[in-house]
């Protein structure tokens, strides 16, 4: 009796084993170093909801050509060293599946990250952020800032500013105060905002504020006393509706407060009340449910009970929708991919490929049901970016509203920046850059 | 100069805000000799727990009272689970109990009420006063006088009341108080419920300013500073500590910080801590130990 109960158990493993096999086969795997505790969790919810629930889509609409996506959750609570620790854990695939790309969501950990990545020959993906010379894909070969590196966004928000002052030679004796975070991040862009003072002739003045960002009276009334024309807001977390609050106490008007792309979620606005209206920032990607993208969300995964927020009310949000795009970018790759590669789970090396042939056009974007969620943008092997542009929302106290159409990055100005940046790398790492013009 | 004292006012009105924070260390030091790191987390939790209702229908004082209560029932939860198994065991390990305690409540106040930010309105203007050519903050000046009723009420806890003379029995010398009757553990749930409902009280308003997120646990680390200028006992110390860092920091980074590069908020207060225990070790106000070697 023991004997046939063992061997029926044997035989039940070797089946189930062979069928996970079996679905592993045909199953291509996001491995994701998410966070959803910490100071930093309702960005990383928001985000990885999105992400998580178009992936749910795509597989309710029969995977990418068949192949069905699968993922494995790893809490980094946004420290560096269990992002680390989350990439090694993850980054051989899942029951056979093997990796597309690395979605962080975090400067710090992507930089940590960067040089393993290429080592592994495994994407790894900063949308809207991380070192903007990995634009430069000829150095960075597996580094995707994919749609807006720090260096376009402040070029785009200048850009904005001269529009409204009626014409970028109209900046000339303005005044711009750069209220930046205390970190890589905040001061990544300090460099680049020189150079475009020095270009246009505007007085720029960089301040500091110490992290997390929760006490900012000693810069603002700096800010007061130096009477800017604008102020742009390179925040992150508590530190951008702390800026709010702090500008309404010293008088300043939040319509001349621009924020930057980490500084743009109703969770950056709301909480500053009444002291964010009229705030302005910059978006990627707009917030709201109407595109037709989120209504198949809507009706095929999160109606079904199978959304991944704890939270419903946050469908549509910034940070969701964000994830969203990252969703729709990422599988966007893979499906190039397979196109050169054979309609079949793919490598880290393959699905690079993908991102640097991405390709997508007001005509792809409607049939995704994306068309002005995604702006639209085609990568390169040089150009591991794409897009460079942004949009100027205004909150109105209670969501945000679209002010102005696309605003272009100065591309044609920043490229040989970043490339100088990169070739420095490139000479400090002993890599010799790609030649891209063999690249097919 | 107008604008100096600007910046000196404003930096004392924040040191309030930082002191409010270090009262609730305050009393549990000095009743229990315990060094808490979970303050933070209890102004999180309880402000958390506070918005979480309001936005849920709660009426105000409603919300405020079940918010109370649930501090009450961590107080007891904590005596019972951490602080009755370890007694009698070395203060560093006290402390690290906090520590891990601190994580716990971290994670289960995002696990019950979810992670995502609030905004909280007290309905206190924010709209600056402007006095004498300088612009003061309303909600400012409301968290000082806040402030000042929380030290008047603990003065009279603590002097006038019979509750009072058992917690300064307690800190004096606990066997002691033990022979004379005084119900330790009991001593330790009331002290641990009051320094909840300060926690409540700072919480409610931090969260007004930074919104109620996970950054709340965040503020201790402006209170350590505060209490090692102020020392560990004194609840008028935490006060007169507060004023200091907040203006001290307020005026370095307005007047230092160009010249050393800025954001200096954060350590310049240590600097200034670690000074003060060069001088004096105990702080302005603290009880200097005395010890036989």
């Amino acid at each position: 009796m023991l004997k046939r109960s063992l061997l029926s158990g044997l035989a039940l493993a070797i089946s189930l084993s062979a069928a996970f096999t079996a679905q592993a086969d045909n199953e291509q795997y996001f491995p994701l170093q998410s966070y959803r505790v910490g100071p930093y969790a309702a960005g990383g919810s928001g985000f990885f909801g999105g992400f998580i629930d178009y992936l749910k889509y795509v597989n309710a609409n029969g995977g990418v050509n068949g192949v069905k996506l699968t993922w494995s959750e790893c809490e980094t609570e946004y420290v560096v060293e269990k992002g680390v620790e989350c990439y090694e854990r993850l980054k051989k695939g899942h029951n056979g599946a093997p990796a597309a790309a690395t979605n962080p969501l975090s400067v710090g950990i992507a930089y940590a990250t960067l040089e393993r990545s290429t080592a592994d020959k495994l994407p790894l993906i900063t949308i809207n952020h991380g070192r903007t010379d990995s634009t430069d894909g000829s150095v960075f070969p597996y580094a995707f800032p994919l749609q807006l590196n720090p260096y376009s966004e402040v070029s785009a928000i200048i850009n904005y500013i001269g529009q409204q002052a009626g014409g970028l030679d109209q900046l000339k004796g303005k005044k711009i105060v750069t209220l930046y975070h205390g970190s890589p991040y905040g001061k990544e862009t300090n460099e680049v905002l020189q150079t475009l003072a020095d270009k246009y002739g505007f007085k720029l003045t960089l301040l500091e504020v110490a992290h997390p960002g929760n006490e900012q009276q000693s810069q603002w009334l700096n800010i007061r006393r130096e009477k800017p024309d604008w102020v742009i807001l390179r925040g992150w977390g508590v530190m951008n509706p702390v800026a709010l609050k702090t500008a309404q106490k010293v008088g300043f008007p939040a319509d001349h407060i621009i924020g930057n792309i980490w500084s743009n979620s109703e969770d950056d606005a709301a909480p500053a009340g009444a002291a964010a209206k009229g705030y302005i920032a910059i978006t990627t990607h707009p917030s709201g449910t109407g595109f037709p993208v989120l209504q198949g969300i809507q009706q095929q995964v999160v109606a079904k009970g199978n959304g991944d927020l704890a939270d419903p009310k946050r469908f549509g949000t910034v940070y969701y929708n964000l994830g969203v795009v990252n969703g729709i970018l990422n599988v966007e790759a893979v499906r190039i991919a397979q196109e050169k590669f054979g309609k079949q789970p793919l490598t880290g090396e393959q699905v690079r490929w993908g991102f640097e042939h991405l390709k997508l056009d007001d005509a792809r974007l409607k049939a995704l049901g994306a068309l002005g969620l995604v702006q639209p943008l085609q990568l390169s092997c040089s150009d591991h970016e794409g897009g460079g542009a942004v949009r100027f929302q205004q909150w109105d106290g209670s969501q945000w509203k679209l002010i102005s159409d696309w605003v272009q990055a100065d591309r044609a100005l920043l490229r040989p920046i970043i490339e100088a940046s990169s070739h420095q790398y490139a000479k400090e790492k002993g890599i010799t850059p790609r030649d891209c013009s063999q690249d097919s | 100069m107008e604008f100096f004292f600007e910046v000196l006012i404003g930096g004392l009105l924040a040191g309030v805000m930082y002191a409010l924070v270090a009262i609730g260390f305050v009393l549990i030091y000095k009743a229990s000799g315990v060094f808490n790191f979970a303050q933070g987390a209890m102004v999180l939790f309880s402000a958390l727990t506070f918005v979480s209702l309001l936005e849920r229908g709660v009426p105000f004082w409603l919300a405020f009272a079940i918010s109370l209560a649930a501090m009450v029932l961590l107080a007891v939860a904590v005596e019972q689970v951490v602080l009755r198994p370890l007694v009698n065991r070395p203060p560093i390990t006290l402390f690290m109990a906090t520590l891990g305690l601190s994580y716990v409540i971290e994670g289960f106040a995002q696990a019950l009420w979810g992670a995502q930010v609030h905004g909280l309105e007290l309905g206190i203007s924010d709209e600056p006063l402007e006095l004498g050519g300088m612009l003061l903050s309303q909600f400012d000046i409301f968290a000082a006088v806040t402030a000042a009723l929380l030290v008047l009420a603990l003065s009279l806890l603590f002097n006038k009341t019979r509750i009072g003379l058992s917690l300064r029995a307690v800190a004096d010398d606990p066997l002691a108080a033990l022979a004379v009757g005084i119900h330790l553990q009991r001593v330790w749930v009331l002290v641990w419920a009051v320094a909840g409902f300060v926690g409540l009280v700072a919480g409610l308003l931090w969260g007004a300013r930074l919104g109620v997120q996970f950054s709340l646990s965040l503020v201790v680390l402006k209170a350590l500073p505060v209490l090692i200028i102020g020392g560990f006992t004194s609840i008028s110390g935490a006060i007169v500590g507060g004023l200091i860092i907040g203006a001290s920091e307020k005026l370095a980074e307005v007047y230092l910080g160009p010249v050393i590069g800025g954001g200096i908020e954060n350590w310049f207060p240590y600097v200034l801590a670690l000074l003060f225990l060069l001088v004096r070790p105990a702080g302005l106000f603290g009880e200097r130990a005395i010890e036989r070697v």
